[in-house]
């Protein structure tokens, strides 16, 4: 099988990606009260951003499972 | 006073030569100190213009007396330039990246290249992103290439060699050529190294001028004999001017060019050696005496450092120290202190009205104890109150004054125990001055503090101001840290004797009459006994359970499994043989006992629920009064544990040796297997593998059969039993080895193998595998270990010995870098976490946003808990 083939999303241990809309981020960004730069970060090169073709300065959504609270939702920012 | 001003930013350059000989009063150019009179010599190293610290002088820089003058400094004009040790590693980079060229000196990157650098450095400082990554790269694209895109030259490689040297080919590289090559670097190239030009040139790295600090950092001391002993400061810099005059002598004088290197190579070594005295591959400078010189460098580093001894840290005063003792008769909230200490440590009161005579009082008694040491007046004056002068001293005291008075019953101090692992580890306790030389403790706050009484030494810290009190007891009292923030669940409570003091009272059978079972209650404020249990011959009776009873807050229902649960295939439920099953009604313990899992720090369910569930005060008051009753009902008890207790009948005795002698033949039949091949191997193990493990698992099975049978012979009353099912301390495992069978000693989890040639001891035969020859203990520790057992058992012992001082060190420094890394993240009060630029780190506190210590064992909430306190449990069904 080729690199490009695989879907790491599909893996168990890799949560959910999604690209937000423009909209949508700045609502987050509103909500948390944060600058671009103040949120966590990921890189363009990174499997899973590649995957759902974020590009620097995308805002990420990663739905997560949590030992806590069952599901967790949190917002990653993609740089070069 | 001075206004407070705000730091904007901080920047670091390097230090210019011009900036060195700019903030330099003197040019030092002697190695000598002081004159035959003692007197400090001119431009020697302890010049009068670098400041003084002789009593009767005055600096001749800025006129100030020694203490008023804060010191100058100086500088040494060095022969030659040499390399400072902390930029080794940069300079190699940069020497790497630059073009050799007589009448070039810039680095090997095409315009193009560096552009694109030089803008995604730009690019990542405007996100605050570090450029070290950038740079790195930068400097590896360089470095591959060999010849100059700008003047063609050819480039040699060049090495770099531990801990000084460069090499290019064969020739070496002395300082004074590498700064040349870096004064060649043209400006605008210097961004690309990650340095600001206006702070930083590449050639400073490469000391021509060195700095001399003032005297005031490297201070003389005068010996009892008259007789200077200068700093080991002060000694670096005589040996760098001594070689550095020699060096200057020998090339002014041509001395061959092999004396001349062999000058400089030593030149370089002091200068190096003045900055850091333990670079790697360089021999460290040494006094006479054979004790490394403390230079620089280590005057920084480490723990006693400048950073983590002086400023970090400091030592303080109004503290005491003294060894602990425990005394179950405080309240968990108060610290027993002695009353040597009590008139040591004192509080500033301030003289109003209101407590005019309470002070006066005070003063009269002086030194003896509730008295006071010190009178502030109003004029500022401070008076020593003595035995002598207190009378006078009570007479003129007036509003306003300060006394400073000693430590009474009811004070705030902070009470701590290292190492401070966690914020339990400092906590506010009242004063209660006793008798004797030893902080007093309630055995019940030993826990949080992870204190016992074998030796173990606290501090205390006595609250100055009235903010403090007040912080310390908003947050610092103990009666409000009894939950821990580590799992929710109370770490403050019943260890050892109060434990073993519950389960003996609240035990079937136990009838005490009126008189006893007031005498057990006296420490409590309970004086009325509810309906007795039982009247015989008219006189009534009180059993431990209705006792225990009167402590409870009032409107308590719980239900729960004791520790001394079986865990029985099917519960019987209040009908319980063993009374295991706790139920309590209406405050009312009407079943089951009170043992490890009822009222033990980290598991006590009853003290979880009181204090989860009544005010502090009313938490503090049961654990108080738990603690009370428990040491009243085993001291009535009475309460052993000898020599004797680990006795077991001859019967008992067959029957181990039988065992043990069972799983000896089994053994055999094992290894005969294994010999004639009719072993089959496990899944996954090899066949020597699965002998070693079916050994150890009948080994294993031998012990436990040897420890049931053991304990079945002793019976429930044996008070190591009684210690170890009610959780008090000890296992039955412990029990075990003490009457029954050591079992087996192990090496990382194996059979002891190691030794000669086919077996541990010249004892056994080669190729045994047997359970004796492997570190098998079949004796008791009462019986005692036979000399084979003895060493197997010693080898054992070493291991865990050694693991636990490995884990302790490891663990410590690993807690020290997670703190220094986390130490500035704060929840906000939206719940996320960020770090001090509000950059998010989570979006939500532990992703459930609970805060640990008010959480239920972790878990936001104890639902069954609350169906429970709603629907109700008649029937007793529901469990916590």
């Amino acid at each position: 099988m080729k690199k490009k083939d695989i879907d790491v999303l599909k893996h168990e241990l890799v949560p959910e990606h999604v690209v937000m809309d423009d909209k949508e981020a700045e609502r987050i960004m509103r909500e948390y009260m944060v600058s671009k730069a103040q949120l966590p970060k990921i890189k363009e090169s990174d499997s899973a951003a590649k995957q759902i073709g974020a590009k620097s300065g995308d805002i990420i959504k990663v739905i997560r499972k949590s030992q806590t609270a069952d599901r967790f939702v949190s917002y990653r920012i993609t740089i070069k | 006073m001075t206004s407070l001003k705000r730091i904007g930013r901080i920047k670091f350059g390097l230090l210019a030569p011009k900036e060195i000989r700019r903030m330099s009063v003197v040019k030092v150019i002697t190695a000598d100190t002081y004159d035959d009179d003692g007197f400090p010599i001119d431009m020697g190293l302890m010049d009068q213009r670098l400041g003084v610290i002789d009593p009767g002088l005055r600096c001749k820089t800025c006129g100030n007396r020694p203490g008023a003058c804060p010191g100058h400094m100086g500088h040494i004009e060095l022969a030659a330039p040499v390399v400072h040790v902390g930029y080794t590693k940069l300079i190699k980079k940069i020497l790497l990246s630059i073009c050799k060229g007589e009448n070039c000196g810039r680095v090997k990157l095409t315009e193009k290249e560096k552009k694109e650098f030089l803008n995604r450095m730009e690019e990542f400082r405007e996100n605050d992103r570090p450029i070290t990554p950038i740079v790195e790269e930068m400097f590896k694209t360089s470095a591959k290439v060999m010849e100059c895109p700008h003047c063609g030259e050819e480039q040699i490689e060049i090495k770099f060699e531990k801990p000084t040297s460069y090499y290019e080919g064969d020739h070496k590289l002395m300082p004074a050529e590498i700064r040349k090559r870096f004064e060649k670097i043209p400006d605008e190239d210097i961004p690309l190294f990650g340095m600001d030009v206006n702070v930083a040139r590449p050639e400073w790295m490469m000391l021509r001028v060195l700095p001399v600090p003032p005297v005031t950092a490297r201070p003389s001391i005068t010996l009892e004999s008259g007789q200077r002993s200068e700093d080991d400061l002060t000694h670096k810099l005589v040996d760098i001017l001594r070689i550095n005059q020699r060096f200057q002598e020998n090339r002014e004088a041509g001395a061959p060019q092999l004396i001349i290197e062999d000058l400089l190579e030593l030149l370089q070594y002091h200068v190096t050696t003045f900055f850091d005295n333990a670079v790697s591959g360089v021999p460290s400078a040494r006094h006479r005496s054979g004790r490394p010189l403390k230079t620089l460098s280590q005057r920084l580093k480490g723990k006693e450092g400048r950073f983590r001894g002086s400023l970090s840290g400091k030592r303080v005063n109004f503290s005491a120290r003294t060894v602990i003792s425990p005394e179950p008769n405080l309240s968990i909230n108060e610290v027993g202190v002695p009353k040597a200490i009590a008139e040591e440590l004192t509080l500033p009161v301030v003289v109003t009205e209101r407590n005019i005579e309470e002070m006066r009082e005070c003063v009269r008694r002086g030194p003896k104890h509730p008295g006071a040491n010190y009178l502030r007046r109003i004029d500022g004056r401070r008076i020593k109150i003595t035995e002598q002068n207190a009378e006078e001293v009570a007479e003129t005291i007036e509003y306003g004054c300060r006394v400073d008075r000693h430590l009474k019953d009811g004070d705030i101090v902070l009470f701590n125990r290292q190492p401070s692992l966690h914020r339990m580890s400092i906590m506010a306790h009242r004063v209660k001055v006793m008798p004797h030389r030893t902080f007093r403790i309630n055995p019940a706050v030993c826990p949080p503090y992870n204190a016992d009484f074998d030796g173990d030494e606290m501090n205390l810290h006595v609250c100055q101001t009235e903010e403090a009190r007040a912080e310390a007891l908003l947050l610092m009292d103990v009666q409000r840290n009894i939950l821990s923030p580590r799992f929710g669940g109370p770490i403050i409570g019943g260890i050892h004797d109060l434990i073993t003091g519950m389960y003996i009272l609240t035990r079937r059978g136990k009838m005490f009459d009126e008189n006893s079972a007031l005498e057990l209650l006296r420490k409590t404020d309970i004086r009325k006994l509810p309906e007795p249990a039982e009247l015989i011959d008219g006189v009534p009776y009180w059993n431990g359970k209705q006792i225990f009873s009167q402590i409870l807050p009032p409107g308590l229902n719980l239900t729960f499994n004791a520790k001394i649960c079986y865990n029985c295939d099917k519960c019987r439920g209040v009908d319980c043989e063993r009374d295991a099953y706790v139920v309590i009604r209406d405050s009312q313990l009407l079943h089951g006992v009170m043992d490890e899992a009822a009222v033990g720090a980290f598991k006590g369910k009853v003290l979880d629920r009181v204090v989860k569930e009544y005010p502090n005060e009313t938490a503090r008051k049961f654990i108080d009064d738990m603690s009370h009753l428990a040491i009243r009902s085993i001291m009535s008890e009475g309460f052993s544990f000898g020599i004797d207790d680990e006795d077991i009948p001859k019967d008992a005795k067959i029957q181990i040796d039988e065992a043990v002698e069972l799983a000896n033949q089994k053994i055999h039949k094992l290894v005969d297997a294994y010999e004639n091949d009719e072993l089959e191997p496990l899944p996954g193990r090899s066949l020597d593998e699965t002998l070693e493990m079916k050994i150890m698992q009948e080994l294993g099975r031998a012990r436990d059969e040897t420890g049931r049978t053991a304990e079945r012979f002793m019976g429930k009353d044996n008070s190591a039993v009684v210690m170890a099912v009610s959780g008090a301390r000890g296992s039955m495992l412990n029990l075990t080895q003490m009457a029954a069978c050591v079992g087996q000693q192990s090496v990382r989890g194996e059979r002891i193998h190691r030794g000669y040639i086919g077996r541990t001891l010249p004892h056994f035969r080669r190729n045994d595998l047997g359970a004796d020859a492997h570190g098998f203990v079949a004796s008791s520790y009462k019986t005692g270990l036979n000399p084979t057992e003895f060493f197997f058992h010693a080898i054992g012992g070493r291991e865990g010995l050694v693991d636990t001082a490995v884990r302790t060190s490891k663990s410590g420094y690993f807690q020290r870098r997670m703190i220094n890394a986390l130490q500035d993240l704060e929840v906000k009060y939206d719940g996320t976490v960020r770090e001090t630029h509000g950059g998010l780190v989570q979006f939500m506190y532990g992703e459930d946003g609970v805060d640990p210590s008010k959480s239920d064992y972790g878990k936001a909430v104890n639902v069954k808990r609350i169906v429970e306190a709603v629907v109700g449990d008649e029937k007793g069904a529901g469990r916590v």
